[in-house]
Parts: C-alpha cells; sequence; structure tokens
C-alpha cells in the first residue's frame, strides 16, 4: 500500500501507522453493517450539469513565474531522476 | 459456436486470432480540455501551461464545449449511443508526466457505446464492433535527458484532449487492424477533428491480441502491445505476437496477461518489466466536475453537421458513378479527394477518366508534395476543373493520353485552360487516316523485322511499331487510329 | 479624522468589527494604513502567545493599505471590506506570497496565482495581512498536525485552538485581524470558532469557489469566514460567495444581500434539536450552554422541536472514508517534480518517495495511506462504494428534518478546548471531537457557529446552527437573534 501511495516509511513510522490503521479500519467494518441495498451513492452533493466552457485560448503564454518553483530544471524544462522499469 | 476462420481471417496450425485495438485521438480543438491553454503543437517548453495543466496546489478543471461536441461528432459517426449523462473518473498513477499524479478520464459511465467502423479488407466489407468512445486528458512529455541521464519533462502537451476510442476484439487478421486503423482515421479527418498523424503522435495505438483454437469461444490470455508509430508497424507488430503466442503454447509455455513493446528495429515484441507489477489505477468518480449531461437537442445539432460518411460515400460512388470497390475505397479515403473527384465530375468529365486521373496523376502529386500532411488540402497543384477539361478533351478525341499527360505538368500552380494550349500550340491529336497512313507506312518499312513478326500473328510486337509511329508523328498520332492501319497493313 | 499616535483611538483600532472598521474608511475618520499598522502592532504583540500566523505581509498589507486610501481619497468606493485588515488560512494561495499548507512539503512554495475567493477579498477592498496557521493540509481538529508552526488557544495557552483553521480562530479571537477566511471539510471552521469563542460559518458546499484552494477532499471542502460577529460573517460571505468559471462545482445561484434582514427575528421559526448529537459523555458545561442557549431563542418566539438523524453514529466511518480516499488522490501531485519540496534519490521512484516521506506528516500520511486502501482493487465497493451510500442516507436524514424545520441546533463539540498533546497520540479519539460537525459536509449545508457560553475555566462554548440548502440567510438571523440576546461574542480573551 505504501508503495502504491509512493510512501517511504521507517520500520517504526510503520508499525504506529498499522496499528492506528486497524483501529479505524474496524470502525469502517460498521459500515457494512448497513443496508444500503438501492442506495445511490452521493458522488456530487449538488447537481447543476458540468460546467461547460467555450473553446477559446485564454491563456498567455506562460512567463518565468509558473517554471520558478522547479526543484530542478533544464532551461524551461522539469528534470527528473531516471525511471528504472 | 464452432465455426471454422471466416475467409480473411489469420490462422495458424489450428489457432485464430483475436484482436482487439484502443486509439488514443488527439482533437484539433483550439484549446486544451481542462483549461484555457492553447493546444498547439509544439512551441518552446512549458509555454502552453497554466497552474491547472501544471497540477499546481488548488487548482480545478473546467470541461471545454467543443472537445465534446468532437466526441458526440465521432460517436454519431460510429453509430455509437451517445449517454444522455456520462461521468469524470479519476485514473491515478504516478509519472513526471502526470501533473496532478491522476488523468482525468471515463470510466463506469462513458459518453460514446456500442457502435462499429465498417472497413473494406481485400475489397470486401466488414464491421468492427466499437465498445466505448470517451474523452480525457493527455499528459505532458518525458524526454531523456542525454546530460543528467534522467528525463525532462515538458507539460505543453498536458492537458491536450484526446478521445479514446476502444474497439470490441473482433478483428481477426493484422490485415484487418490494418484496415481497421486507416477507416477510423478516414472518420477522424471527415470529420476534422483529429488530423490522423501516427508519426507525430496524434494517433495512437495500441493492440489487444490474443490466440485461441480455431472456432473456441473461450478467449485466451490477453497480451497488450505498445510502442507502434505507423499502420505498417501495427500489422507487423500483431502478426509476430500472434506468431509468439501461437509457438510459445505449442512448446507448452503459459501465456503471461502482460504489456509488450514492439521494437522497429529488431521487429519484435518485448515484456515489459514494470515496478509496479498490476496497475491499480483506483478509478473513482471525478469530485472536481459534475457529470456531462448531452441532452437530444445538442447530439440533433451535431449529427445536421455531419459530412457524408467515407462508408456511405464509398457506395455511393460505386453506385452513381458506376466505380469499383477498390477505385471508390481509394477516392474517399480522404474527404479533400472525394470533393474534388465529385467538383472534376461536376466540371463535366466522365467518373471513370475523373478517378483514374485522380487515383493516378493527383495523388501521385500530393504525395510528392506532402500536400496529405495538411488535415484539409485546400492548394491543389492544380484544379478539378482542369482535370475535367484534360479528360474531357482525350474523351473527345481532341488529344490522345500520352499528350494529355504531358499537359498536365504544365497546368501546375496555373490557371491555364488546357483546351487553349492544345488550340494554341497545335497538339490535337492527328486522326486524319491519309496523314496516318504514311506514317504507318514509313515505320514497317524502317522495321522490318517487327513488321513481319506482327504478320506472323506476334500481337505483341505491336507496342513498339505503335510507339515508332507516335515518335515519328511527335506524339500526336491516334494510337488507335495507328493500331487500326498498322494492322490493316500487316495484314494484307 | 482620527488623531495619530492617539492611544485611545489606535488600541480601539483593532478592537472594532468589520462592518465599522470599512464604515471608519469610507467616511476618512480612519485610513486603511492606521488600521493595517494597528493590525501588525496588535499581532506582533499577541503572537509570542498565540502563534496564529504562519507568515506576516507587512510590505504588501501597506502597499494594498496605501491603494485604499488612494481611492477613497479619489472618492472611489473601496468595497465592502475597503481598507479591513484580515488573515487568510495557509492553505489559501495567495499570489506571491508564500502558501504552505502549514506542511514542509510546501514550505517553499510561492504560487503566481491567487485563490479565487483571496482575489474577491482583494477586490473588496480588504488588506490581506498574513497567512494563518493550520493542520497540516487542513487534516486535524486540534492544529497540532502543522508542521510549520504551533498555534495556542488565546483563552488558555495550554490549549488547543481546534482545527484544522486554529490559526483562523485564534488570531480573530486575539483580535489580530477584524477576520479570517478558513476552510471547513469536516468542521474545521466551526470548531475552532467553537474553542475560541468566536463565529465561524461553513456556507454551502459550492456557494463559495474552491479554486486555488489547497484541496483536501473536494467533495466536502468550503471556504469560510471567522469574525467577531454575526453581522461580519454575513458581510465577508457576501464578499467571496458566488460562481467562478475557474470552479466547475460553484453554484451559479446568485448571491443574495446576507445583510439584509438579518435582524427580522426568530418568531415562528420551527427550530429542531436532532437527539443523536446530544451525546452521552458530553462534557455537561457544554449541553448546559447549548440548551440555556436553545431556550433563549424559545423565549424570543421560535418552536423548538426534537428531531432524529438516525444515521449519525456511521458519519464519522463515512466521512473518513470519503475525505481519505479524494485526500489520497489530492495530495499525489506533491512528488516534488514541478514545485515542493524535493529529496534527491537515485531513480525516480526513489525520489517520489523520499520526497513525500520527508514532506508530509504522521498524520497527513495516515490518512493517504487509509485512503489508498479505500481506493484500492477489492476494497472500492466495500469501502468507498459503501461510503457514498451511507452518505445518501445521511442527506436523506438532514433533508426530512429540515423539511419541517427552518434550521437545526446542536452543539458544536463535546467537549471545551482540550489539552495541547492530549489527543495526538490517538487519532480515533481525535476523529470523535468532529462527531457533531461531520454530517454537515456529507450533506453540504451550511452551518453557523456562534459563542454560547463558557466553562468554569472560561473556555468558549459554541452553538452550532445547520441550515438548509443555500438558505445561509435563516441560518445568519438565528445566529443574529442569539447575538442580540446574549453578551457572548463581546468577550475577548486578550485585552
Amino acid at each position: 500500500m505504501a508503495a502504491l501511495a509512493r510512501l517511504r516509511l521507517e520500520p517504526d513510522e510503520e508499525e504506529r501507522l498499522r496499528s492506528d490503521l486497524s483501529a479505524i479500519l474496524e470502525a469502517f467494518e460498521r459500515l457494512q453493517g448497513l443496508d444500503t441495498a438501492g442506495v445511490e451513492p452521493t458522488a456530487h452533493v449538488e447537481d447543476f450539469g458540468a460546467l461547460l466552457r467555450a473553446d477559446e485560448i485564454t491563456n498567455p503564454p506562460a512567463g518565468e513565474a509558473l517554471v520558478a518553483n522547479a526543484p530542478a530544471r533544464d532551461g524551461r524544462r522539469f528534470r527528473v531522476p531516471k525511471i528504472i522499469e | 459456436m464452432s465455426e471454422p476462420a471466416a475467409s480473411g481471417a489469420w490462422t495458424l496450425d489450428g489457432y485464430e486470432a483475436v484482436i482487439g485495438l484502443e486509439v488514443h485521438a488527439e482533437l484539433l480543438t483550439r484549446a486544451k480540455v481542462f483549461c484555457g491553454c492553447s493546444a498547439a503543437f509544439g512551441g518552446e517548453p512549458n509555454t502552453n501551461v497554466c497552474p491547472v495543466c501544471l497540477g499546481m496546489p488548488g487548482v480545478l478543471p473546467v470541461l471545454n464545449r467543443r472537445v465534446v461536441e468532437f466526441a458526440i461528432r465521432a460517436g454519431l459517426a460510429s453509430s455509437c449511443a451517445i449517454a444522455p449523462r456520462s461521468r469524470f473518473a479519476r485514473k491515478n498513477y504516478f509519472y513526471p508526466d502526470l501533473p496532478k499524479g491522476y488523468q482525468i478520464s471515463m470510466y463506469e459511465q462513458p459518453l460514446c457505446e456500442h457502435g462499429w467502423v465498417e472497413l473494406l479488407v481485400d475489397g470486401r466489407p466488414r464491421r468492427v464492433g466499437l465498445t466505448r468512445i470517451h474523452l480525457e486528458e493527455d499528459t505532458g512529455k518525458n524526454v531523456h535527458d542525454a546530460v543528467a541521464g534522467g528525463s525532462l519533462v515538458d507539460f505543453n502537451r498536458s492537458g491536450v484532449p484526446l478521445l479514446e476510442i476502444v474497439g470490441e476484439p473482433e478483428i481477426r487478421s493484422p490485415a484487418e487492424a490494418g484496415a481497421y486503423l486507416r477507416a477510423l482515421r478516414s472518420v477522424l479527418q471527415y470529420l476534422e477533428i483529429c488530423d490522423g498523424n501516427m508519426e507525430e503522435g496524434s494517433f495512437r495505438c495500441d493492440a489487444n491480441v490474443s490466440v485461441r483454437p480455431l472456432g473456441a469461444t473461450a478467449l485466451g490470455t490477453k497480451v497488450e502491445i505498445k510502442n507502434m508509430n505507423s499502420f505498417r508497424n501495427v500489422e507487423r507488430a500483431v502478426a509476430w505476437e500472434l506468431q509468439r503466442q501461437v509457438r510459445a503454447l505449442q512448446a507448452g509455455e503459459r501465456l503471461v496477461q502482460e504489456t509488450r513493446l514492439w521494437d522497429p528495429e529488431r521487429e519484435e515484441t518485448r515484456s515489459m518489466r514494470s515496478k509496479e507489477h498490476a496497475h491499480d489505477y483506483r478509478y473513482f468518480p471525478e469530485p472536481d466536475l459534475l457529470p456531462l449531461e448531452v441532452p437530444q437537442e445538442w447530439v440533433d445539432e451535431v449529427r445536421a453537421t455531419l459530412p457524408e460518411l467515407p462508408g456511405p460515400r464509398r457506395r455511393r460512388f460505386e453506385r452513381d458513378h458506376g466505380l469499383s470497390a477498390y477505385d471508390a475505397d481509394v477516392l474517399t479515403q480522404r474527404k479533400d479527394v472525394a470533393d474534388y473527384f465529385e467538383a472534376g465530375i461536376a466540371a463535366g468529365a466522365q467518373p471513370k477518366e475523373m478517378a483514374n486521373w485522380v487515383t493516378t496523376e493527383i495523388l501521385r502529386l500530393v504525395r510528392e508534395r506532402k500536400l496529405d500532411d495538411a488535415l484539409v488540402i485546400r492548394d491543389w497543384p492544380v484544379t478539378p476543373a482542369q482535370v475535367a477539361a484534360l479528360s474531357q478533351l482525350v474523351d473527345a478525341g481532341t488529344i490522345n493520353r500520352g499528350t494529355a499527360k504531358q499537359l498536365l505538368p504544365r497546368l501546375l500552380g496555373t490557371d491555364d485552360d488546357p483546351a487553349a494550349i492544345v488550340r494554341r500550340e497545335g497538339l490535337a491529336q492527328v486522326s486524319d487516316r491519309g496523314a496516318l497512313e504514311q506514317a504507318v507506312r514509313d515505320v514497317i518499312a524502317r522495321c522490318p523485322e517487327q513488321a513481319a513478326q506482327l504478320r506472323a500473328g506476334k500481337d505483341k510486337v505491336i507496342g513498339f511499331l505503335v510507339g515508332q509511329v507516335m515518335k515519328a508523328t511527335g506524339g500526336k498520332a491516334n494510337p488507335q487510329l495507328v493500331q487500326e492501319l498498322l494492322k490493316a497493313a500487316l495484314a494484307s | 479624522m482620527s488623531v495619530p499616535g492617539s492611544p485611545a483611538v489606535s488600541s480601539a483600532l483593532h478592537e472594532c468589527s468589520v462592518r465599522e472598521a470599512a464604515a471608519r474608511v469610507r467616511r476618512r475618520q480612519v485610513s486603511s494604513v492606521e488600521l493595517t499598522r494597528a493590525a501588525l502592532a496588535r499581532i506582533e504583540a499577541v503572537e509570542p502567545r498565540v502563534g496564529a500566523f504562519l507568515a506576516r505581509c507587512e510590505a504588501e498589507a501597506l502597499a494594498a493599505a496605501e491603494a485604499i486610501d488612494r481611492r477613497v481619497a479619489a472618492g472611489d468606493d473601496p468595497g465592502p471590506l475597503g481598507g479591513v485588515p484580515v488573515g487568510v488560512k495557509d492553505n489559501i494561495c495567495t499570489a506571491g506570497v508564500r502558501t504552505t499548507a502549514a506542511s514542509r512539503i510546501l514550505e517553499s512554495f510561492v504560487p503566481a496565482y491567487d485563490a479565487t475567493v483571496t482575489a474577491k477579498l482583494r477586490h473588496a477592498g480588504a488588506v490581506i495581512v498574513g497567512k494563518l496557521n493550520c493542520d497540516e493540509f487542513a487534516m486535524g481538529s486540534s492544529t497540532e498536525n502543522s508542521a510549520l508552526g504551533r498555534t495556542r488557544n488565546p483563552w488558555d495557552p495550554e490549549r488547543v485552538p481546534g482545527g484544522s483553521s486554529g490559526g483562523s480562530g485564534a488570531a480573530v479571537a486575539a483580535r489580530a485581524v477584524h477576520a479570517a477566511l478558513g476552510t471547513d471539510t469536516g468542521g474545521s471552521v466551526r470548531l475552532p470558532a467553537a474553542f475560541c469563542g468566536v463565529v465561524g460559518l461553513k456556507p454551502t458546499y459550492g456557494r463559495v469557489s474552491r479554486y486555488g484552494v489547497i484541496a483536501y477532499a473536494s467533495s466536502l471542502d468550503q471556504v469560510g469566514p471567522v469574525t467577531r460577529d454575526v453581522a461580519d460573517a454575513a458581510v465577508v460571505l457576501e464578499a467571496i460567495a458566488g460562481h467562478d468559471p475557474a470552479d466547475s462545482t460553484a453554484s451559479p445561484r446568485p448571491v443574495p444581500a446576507y445583510q439584509d434582514g438579518l435582524d427580522a427575528g426568530v418568531r415562528g421559526m420551527r427550530l429542531g434539536l436532532p437527539r443523536e448529537y446530544f451525546v452521552e459523555g458530553m462534557q455537561p458545561e457544554v449541553e448546559q450552554a447549548v440548551r440555556a442557549a436553545v431556550r433563549e431563542l424559545e423565549r424570543l418566539g421560535a418552536v423548538i422541536e426534537e428531531v432524529s438523524l438516525p444515521h449519525t453514529e456511521y458519519a464519522i466511518a463515512t466521512y473518513y472514508l470519503i475525505a481519505t480516499a479524494e485526500a489520497s488522490s489530492n495530495l499525489a501531485r506533491y512528488d516534488g517534480v514541478r514545485y515542493g519540496l524535493r529529496v534527491p534519490g537515485q531513480s525516480l521512484g526513489e525520489m517520489y518517495e523520499r520526497s513525500r516521506a520527508a514532506g508530509f506528516g504522521a498524520e497527513v500520511k495516515r490518512r493517504i495511506m487509509l485512503g489508498t486502501y479505500a481506493l484500492s482493487a477489492g476494497y472500492y465497493d466495500a469501502y468507498y462504494l459503501k461510503a457514498q451510500q451511507v452518505r445518501t442516507l445521511v442527506r436523506r436524514d438532514f433533508e426530512r428534518a429540515l423539511e419541517r424545520c427552518d434550521a437545526l441546533l446542536t452543539p458544536v463539540a463535546p467537549t471545551t478546548a482540550f489539552r495541547i498533546g492530549e489527543k495526538v497520540d490517538d487519532p480515533l479519539t481525535m476523529y470523535l471531537s468532529d462527531i457533531m460537525t461531520i454530517s454537515v459536509n456529507l450533506a453540504g449545508l451550511p452551518a453557523l457557529v456562534v459563542p454560547c457560553g463558557a466553562d468554569g475555566a472560561g473556555l468558549p462554548i459554541g452553538l452550532q446552527v445547520i441550515g438548509r440548502h443555500f438558505d445561509e440567510a435563516t441560518m445568519l438571523r438565528i445566529g443574529y437573534a442569539h447575538e442580540l440576546a446574549s453578551d457572548w461574542h463581546r468577550r475577548s480573551p486578550i485585552p
């Protein structure tokens, strides 16, 4: 699960997390007892239909500001370490 | 249903192929799907970007209505049902070119479903089912960093709208796979929603390939193949993979459900040993976008703007213009070519003649000048009216085909009327028996050997003799008449 | 005209309400610069004790104040919040000003864009003097999960201010700002308001734009004002509410003039008390104060009746499944690629893991793990989908109750502010503090918290008013009527 969330945990962190999570998960189990047959899941609380915008270019070409927070760059491109398959 | 394989289907040692294709088509809207950045290809890295398509903290997507319109067009053109309500979903995974750590796509309730694509395989019409079409956003691009060894990421492409088109696993051979892709691309080009360029990546294909014993109904282990960047490579990759699977099964091996990459250099597929053994995308409904409502009025509005589609147009060309299935297919692959052809008919050309001119000379010119790189060809080197005029001159016997072919290059880029050139330069073909008889006699005299052969019944040599007469008359002799006269002269 | 340097005037400056301050600026009785300097001085004075701020924007604030003063001098309308110093929770983007969500992973992040609510505040003339501390990524009920600061309850520095908008609650209570914006996902504006003795409002989901608000749980988050009184909350809400073309979930409904009709009273209103909210084990003084407030409203002409929200017991599990699932996805973008903390690694995978491990605190990691689990293959139906179904049942409970009643009245929390460190080691106990606020977010309803009492130690107690969908007006009327009949909102912890 940690891998799926891209979190690296220290062993003691993992231990604590495991016990915290199992307590919380037990609480979740209580939901199973509830009969929800035929109940629509709430994906959206308010539903007034998707907002649609016109097909127009409203953003000017990006300046320096948008790449300024980059931890590592090469010119305007973001640099990342190699991906090991 | 146990049936022998249909004709044209791929088989090998009692196995048959089950192929399903997944196509991602980049849409030609001005702006991206969820933000107001330009969707244009290229540009300096990370300039067509904004906080939304860079996945910065706090940003939210807003849907471009033209993307939906394009998707409805694609759905209608492939006879899909358009869902009155469809939902966006998040597909969660980590990759540097995926700024939010999830891709906004559609999962359980796509926009279009249950359609089909019409294709011709070896001249035979077929339908391949289309499971679904849905909208999603494209990712950025990773480029290998030669200097530091990692990757460099450009997000200009992040957020460009994509249509994901999933075909049913009903394709039965590599050739059919190629035909399906060509037919699908053709439809998208007719609709002017995608330029269908596989090499540039605006039209991408992944193939799902499996084999099973002939006539079996259960599906074999499915392998996904990626990294095919042309129709030919798709056909080659599928063919290679089918064979690999059959050989593996024959050797008693168990096939693994996996993703393999096509290597065009080595011409083989290779397993991708990915760190994430199983991609758990943890799909859930996108909370930042409300369900997409497409009322019937909108569908009707879009339907009214659809052009005549390739399949119906091809059939009409066969029926109304008396063309062969093959010729009709070539002429209707591209809408602009089909329009050109019909403009020529409107200008007075005979359908079969016009078809001949277009499929040979005009398409050659188009390919040479790479005019077909454009989504719609606008600057034709020669107009349909000019071609029609040429073909009418030949039909009327005014000039012969050889003269016409020579005239064509002289018309390029001009408004000139071929008839005027013919008059001005005296290019009309000579059909006067008297004049030609003399030329025929001269040639017979000059070429006694060939004349003797023809007299002896070797009909093949007539071409040579006709050619000689054509040369002697500066190409203007009426070839049919020459042939007649030659035969007559040598019969006696 | 104000007399500069006069202690009486300047020490009163930070005391006045938003409306009063804006009125004085408009009438040129005081300048925005004076108000701003007074706020900055007050912040300087109280921060050692309270620690509400993660960043102070002195230069930007004074520049904005000067601009307001020029507008006023030119005869232009400075806006409903014209010249008034406010604070903004640090999970709301402010262009050019560091915005961290109280996390190490965004410790140096400076957004190039404003959140829509930030832009609306500026447009209304407000002067943003600083960014307020909160639980990391708004995950928490005490602000103890902040990685970048410690905020203490101004009433008692050994106690928490509540969370996750603890900095907002504390700053308003300490009179360091006239108003603040917080965010509320499971009670994060309302709990600090209750613990700090101020007014907190969570609008109907979709009433206020979420663009530029660092997302925790997309289907639950809302921005809300924290103020000293109800009328101020109405003013701020009016300024920030409304449709936003950048937020697909922001409602197109027009924004009413919330300030109008506040004093219409509660005569004839039907107010419901959900029996499930008066739980066993509640601190007795909390129940007493709430019931006293209810009796007062009855005396003012409201009809009180008991209602039932039978699915209340399932709300915590439902909330934590949905919120953590959405959060696990929303926080995936913090990967060190384009911004934020990057810890180098030999490979991309290593970089991701190290950056996120170093950048996220324990509670955030806990919730990401829970959320990832709830969505993972094989568990989606049992957890996430089930939770969304129970959510529908919770919504229906409220719909039924609010058919009969104009609003519901409940306590805000089972206790007053607890001690720092008391609940940090037991997440489940911490989660239970949300039991009275959480269902409101699940249902997407608006809720208002007003101070209604104090316990033996002087710690504030809050009353929660839950309104109908998009009916903030009625809710505000009720809060206002309560306020008129009491003085709790006038109490100030720091003179």
